[in-house]
């Protein structure tokens, strides 16, 4: 096999201006003399570079590859594939309809939506009247809860028939099992966990957002050859769309044949844990505890707040490994990323691997003791005092106020 | 006996990588380069199979010849075996030419019987790798797996992660999990182990060991490209409320009226 070197320096554009060197990632890129050089042992071709060249001195050259299973020439329409749970439509799904919905009218073409349930006709009917202007439907027992074999299957198959150009799915833990094995059996491009997708002017060609490095960066990602153009959107980062009980579409029933739904998995039972409080990644309110909350009994305290406030209990990594709350609770990097319109830290300093889980929600309120926590400098709102004085005076001013 | 196979990433410890906010560049002085913290939890999970069931534990990475130092780190933990996928050819791959060039690699090694993979890379953060694998080659995937519960019969059974709480999952094997923190805490390398590592012998694969189409490696079989990198938009400063506590919790539920 020929060794690729892909990339190159165009020596007689190069000014040696360094730019290149500071944005790549791996530190493939060195100075010889006023030239720049590649080392090819370091660099993995991510392109960084090639966007902070102003002189066009670094050229990357792509062969054709592979062929997708929709041509480039037939790929036509916006789809968005619906979540379902005990066949009610999740929330994620009217985010992406309004995402979906900008797309489609943008490139003057229908928004489709896809769901896969046991009985779903009724909720086809709510996604229509939240700007769908088709609903593909399959229905059947065994599509009732999400499992990969058969779903996977049925949905390649039906983007096979209908040949869409964009596919939006939400970043759930659905989206992230299902479209990764979409994209492998159409042989075309995803991009996971977009926080921003727009259509570039001019090739048309969907601008997928996404962040990366932990959100230290943000990477705008293209599926040039290949169709679908795929991409898992960040839960809650936008809108849902409005209800407008007059809006018309179209409900197609899609029929599969039955070897489609053979499963190579056995679902045997849903064990459903969420306690007093509200799933962290569905709540638009999360209060979120730290070591500040000092030990597990004042747990509580935090509850109450949530409870009053309607929300959702969060929790750093230390109080998870410290035992005082369940893994499901927990915000960061090795836990959940959560994007709520508030997010109440109480007691969290704020390490990274924390914030990255967390620094996207719209307002942060910060309450710690120490003035130099790194959460303040997250924080919309912060307070440098005792949660245990502020926090029990709020509570009780949020009562009052709902009364 | 099981063969277990476990996949894993050497990455920019992420937490140091940020972009300058003046110059718009990448600051990565002092970045090391580590395990994906979420494989630990993978490699873990295959030791504890492996001294329950008895097996062999091959660790696998996709990489630039320095990834050698993460396989090692997986043998001083106890692992069996380390082979590295390394070839110019596999530059600039995507998660579609990452999984194909993986699932290639496994089957290069011989029987497999199940395959750990971590949640996700904490680089690129896009879980997309390890469906992608079984995918590849055809066995069944099990994502966001907190639990092990029962391996008997050429079937396994596991508690996987849901937003709601946990699903009980029986699979044939071979099968492919990705697991999640929660599984275990990883243990810290045996003496024993770290002698034994420096020791090992890492067997590398370049693409002509490979029964692999050129068109679906590196670049080439990559459907994604990056065309633009950029900081995220700072927050702006917060203001901060002081003075007494009725002032503060006055504010506070100014602020929260607000967004309800």
């Amino acid at each position: 096999m020929k060794v690729l070197k892909s990339i190159r320096i165009l020596e007689d554009k190069c000014v040696g201006c360094r730019a290149c060197l500071d944005a790549c990632p791996y530190n493939a890129l060195y100075m010889q003399g006023k030239k720049v050089k590649i080392d090819y042992d370091k660099c993995t071709l991510c392109g960084a570079c090639i966007s902070k060249c102003k002189f066009e001195a670094i050229e990357m050259q792509k062969q054709a590859g592979f062929e997708s299973a929709v041509s480039l020439k037939e790929a036509m329409g916006v789809w968005i594939l619906a979540e379902q749970k005990n066949n009610k439509v999740q929330s994620v799904s009217y985010e992406l309809l309004n995402k979906g919905r900008e797309l489609a009218d943008e490139l003057k073409v229908d928004l489709t939506a896809v769901l896969l349930g046991s009985s779903v006709k009724q909720e086809a009917q709510c996604l229509i009247h939240r700007g769908a202007d088709k609903v593909i439907i399959v229905e059947n027992t065994i599509l009732n809860h999400y499992q990969s074999g058969p779903y996977s299957a049925v949905i390649t198959e039906i983007i096979k028939k209908y040949k869409p150009e964009i596919i939006l799915a939400g970043a759930t833990t659905i989206g992230r099992s299902l479209v990764p094995r979409l994209a492998i059996k159409l042989n075309t491009g995803l991009t996971a966990d977009c926080t921003a997708l727009e259509i570039d002017k001019k090739s048309k060609l969907l601008l997928q957002t996404r962040p990366a490095f932990g959100g230290n960066i943000m990477a705008t990602i293209m599926c040039q050859k290949h169709r679908p153009q795929m991409a898992t959107v960040r839960h809650k980062v936008f809108a849902e769309a409005k209800e407008d009980e007059n809006r018309k579409g179209e409900i197609i029933e899609e029929k599969v044949s039955s070897e489609l739904l053979n499963t190579d998995i056995i679902l045997k039972d849903i064990i459903e844990e969420i306690e007093e409080t509200v799933n962290i990644t569905e709540a638009d309110i999360i209060v979120a505890a730290g070591r500040g909350i000092g030990s597990r009994e004042n747990i509580t305290l935090i509850e109450e707040l949530a409870k009053a406030l309607n929300g959702a209990v969060g929790a750093s990594r230390s109080i998870v490994d410290a035992g005082w709350v369940p893994y499901s609770h927990q915000v960061g990097q090795t836990g959940r990323t959560v994007c709520p319109k508030l997010y109440i830290a109480c007691g969290i300093s704020g390490q990274i691997q924390h914030l990255v889980g967390m620094q996207s929600s719209d307002v942060i309120i910060a309450i710690n003791k120490n003035p130099d926590a790194p959460i303040f400098k997250v924080a919309n709102y912060g307070v440098v005092g005792d949660l245990f004085k502020i926090i029990p005076a709020l509570i009780k001013s949020i009562q009052s106020s709902s009364e | 006996m099981l063969n277990i196979v476990v996949c894993v990433k050497q990455v920019p410890d992420t937490t140091d990588v940020r972009i300058d906010p003046e110059t718009n560049t990448l600051i990565r002085e002092g970045v090391d380069s580590i395990m994906n913290p979420f494989d630990m939890y993978a490699v873990e999970e295959a030791l504890r199979i492996k001294e329950k069931h008895e097996g062999k534990v091959t660790v696998i990475s996709m990489g630039p010849p320095q990834a050698e130092s993460i396989l090692r780190e997986a043998i001083s933990m106890g692992v069996d075996d380390g082979v590295l996928l390394s070839d110019r050819a596999f530059a600039g791959s995507d998660t579609w030419a990452t999984s194909y060039t993986l699932a290639k690699g496994i089957q290069s090694i011989g029987q497999f019987d199940i395959i750990i993979c971590g949640k996700q890379a904490a680089d690129g953060d896009t879980a997309q790798v390890g469906p992608g694998i079984a995918v590849h080659l055809n066995i069944p995937q099990i994502t966001y797996v907190k639990k092990v519960e029962n391996i008997e019969n050429g079937k396994i059974t596991v508690e996987r992660l849901i937003e709601e709480g946990y699903e009980i999952i029986e699979a044939s094997l071979p099968c492919l999990m990705s697991v999640v923190k929660e599984i275990n805490e990883p243990r810290i390398p045996s003496l024993k182990g770290m002698m034994r590592s420096k020791k090992a012998q890492i067997k590398t694969i370049r693409a002509d060991d490979l029964d692999v189409k050129s068109e679906y490696l590196g670049l080439d079989g990559s459907p994604t490209q990056v065309v633009k990198i950029f900081s995220p938009p700072a927050r702006e400063k917060g203001e901060m409320f002081t003075g007494e506590v009725s002032d503060i919790v006055e504010k506070l539920s100014n602020v929260i009226k607000e967004i309800k």
